[in-house]
């Protein structure tokens, strides 16, 4: 009991460290989620529609972001391009986040060959800027979101292996770990259910600011012509469309950026409020 | 001495990652869908002529005995033929290379006095509003697309108020540094906001340590222990500093030669992507590979020169 009255005021020190940042941040999250999953109920016109009558108009009440050079309205085609950007934020972590923690877990868990082989890996891998080896991979196999993915498997999980590696290493000479051991578990529920879930905290921080640079990446790919590709209503590749005619009509250019800025927003705002968190916990 | 032993032991650390470099930038060619041959020759050569072709590059080989053809090719340091401009790779890169390393020292020219400056500010206000100011900016820094901050500010300082070119890189230095202005600038508005919220952090870590406190209870005035100590004791996060930025340095400088239209090794490596020019993305990627590696061998030798404890 004593234990409880003092632990309590403790923590009440600072109970809402990182808490607003979470509540902002997760609106916006939602709020461009339920954007992408209803647009077409939301965004007021289709978003490939050429209407040669509307080419390059501003912002107006019939168009709020205004049209592009075909004519096509921006604002559906902002609402239509989360979709794919979104998309591209959440298998662009998925893939490398179960590829890194399964290399991580196994090679911190057993040491060793595996252990080595796997590090000198990741050592290679973080010798080469990022951005060059995924442009050089998808140049290789070819333009295209898909490709993108498995560049991204190829190149992202190393982040991941050796946030979980690091946990890894110090859980597994926990008492509880021993404990497990000595009960007669096996390797594979003692991964599983005992060191999985103790050392997901860092990855599950890491994986929101990892989303931002997946997005921001993969639009990147989208305006040099190698991620999504036209027409597709994607944010890179809009501002790719609008790039020739910025000076007459800045619109095609600024609200699909702006829109790219706003869900990056979201997901660093979760990411700081949990590592705040975090540290108040422990 | 013991500093001579840790760059020797670096040193040597060194061959694996270098081996390990050249073989991901060897599978990267033969990761390919298409046969870089019949790219080569073209769509209408005979079977016949793609298979002496072949035979003279030696892809007939096992793939590891392709593998130390490679290896032997890049020690005599040949990269192969680009086949868009049928030059010698090392000759196409080295004709580039110049417009990349002006474009990277302009942008840390830029970059590192703000950088240092705002991180001072935003740690000597710890949690008071300017700090909370730059913590936002620095925050918002993290999720603005390089590129389409770069193809705003060419619109608006480019085309609109006419201050600044918005494409090329001139010739002479005072040209090059007016065309590469916007360039440089849009990527350091870009890499400061990640840059400062890494270095506040190792300036606060340093103004709560034991030295700090002791310095306060001798009765040293605040800004003193802040220059003589704090912030000599900063320098080693600063350098550290370099090395974080040179990976973002050079993603970010492929964007904004495209934007900007400045014939550096960014503008050719997507050029090179988009004409499956597959010899010269791989001497590219294994060059901004090796250069990225020797920033980072730099940094950490010049860190163990300064503090002799990181070397132990």
């Amino acid at each position: 009991m004593t234990d409880v009255a003092t632990f309590t005021p403790q923590r009440s020190t600072v109970p809402s460290a990182g808490k607003l940042e979470i509540i902002i941040g997760s609106a916006i999250i939602v709020t461009w989620l339920a954007m992408a999953l209803g647009a077409q109920w939301i965004a007021p016109y289709d978003p490939n529609t050429i209407s040669l009558m509307d080419i390059l108009k501003g912002p107006s009440l019939a168009h709020p972001f205004g049209t592009d050079h075909l004519g096509r309205d921006v604002l559906s085609r902002v609402i239509f391009g989360a979709r794919i950007d979104i998309w591209m934020g959440f298998i662009g972590v998925l893939a490398p986040l179960v590829i890194g923690v399964t290399i991580g877990l196994v090679s911190g868990y057993f040491g060793g060959f595996i252990d080595t082989f796997m590090m000198r890996l990741v050592d290679v891998t973080v010798a080469f800027p990022f951005f060059i080896l995924v442009i050089a991979i998808v140049g290789v196999l070819g333009p295209g979101l898909s490709n993108y993915f498995i560049a991204l498997a190829l190149v992202a999980w190393v982040a991941y292996a050796r946030l979980i590696r690091a946990e890894v290493l110090v859980l597994k000479r926990a008492e509880f770990i021993d404990a497990a051991r000595a009960l007669g578990y096996s390797h594979r529920a003692i991964l599983l259910r005992h060191i999985l879930p103790n050392s997901l905290g860092p990855i599950v921080i890491y994986a929101w600011t990892d989303a931002v640079l997946v997005i921001l990446a993969g639009a990147s790919l989208g305006f040099l012509g190698l991620g999504a590709q036209p027409p597709t209503a994607e944010w890179g590749v809009m501002i790719s469309d609008g790039q020739p005619y910025v000076i007459q009509a800045w619109w095609i250019c600024f609200f699909p950026g702006l829109a790219a800025v706003t869900l990056g927003l979201g997901l660093i705002l979760v990411s700081d409020g949990m590592s705040r968190r975090m540290r108040i916990v422990q | 001495m013991q500093q001579l032993a840790y760059i020797g032991r670096r040193l040597i650390q060194l061959i694996p990652v270098l081996i390990g470099i050249s073989i991901i930038s060897f599978l990267l060619v033969k990761l390919s869908p298409g046969d870089p041959i019949r790219l080569l020759l073209g769509p209408r050569a005979t079977d016949d002529a793609v298979a002496a072709v072949r035979i003279t590059y030696g892809l007939d080989e096992p793939l590891l005995k392709q593998y130390f053809i490679y290896l032997g090719n890049l020690l005599a340091g040949d990269l192969g033929r680009s086949l868009r401009y049928r030059i010698p790779v090392s000759d196409l890169i080295v004709q580039f290379l110049p417009r990349t390393l002006f474009l990277i020292a302009y942008v840390m020219s830029l970059t590192l006095p703000l950088t240092i400056g705002l991180a001072i500010v935003a740690a000597r206000h710890q949690g008071r509003w300017l700090d909370q100011v730059i913590r936002i900016f620095s925050i918002l820094g993290m999720t603005i697309p390089v590129f389409w901050l770069a193809v705003l500010m060419a619109r608006y300082f480019g085309a609109e108020l006419g201050w600044f070119p918005v494409s090329g890189w001139g010739s002479g230095f005072m040209s090059h540094l007016h065309h590469l202005f916007l360039p440089a600038l849009s990527t350091s508005l870009w890499l400061i906001p990640l840059l400062v919220r890494n270095l506040r952090g190792a300036l606060i870590e340093q103004m709560e340590s034991d030295y700090v406190v002791a310095s306060r209870a001798k009765g040293l005035p605040e800004s003193y222990i802040f220059r003589r100590h704090i912030l000599r004791n900063s320098l080693l996060p600063t350098l550290h500093l370099l090395g974080v930025m040179i990976a973002f340095l050079v993603g970010g400088s492929v964007i904004v030669e495209i934007v900007y239209a400045v014939p550096g090794l960014g503008a050719l490596m997507v050029g090179s992507v988009i004409g499956r020019d597959f010899y010269v993305v791989q001497g590219l990627t294994l060059v901004y590979a090796i250069g990225t590696v020797l920033v980072t061998l730099t940094v950490d030798m010049l860190t163990a020169v300064i503090d002799p404890r990181t070397s132990a």
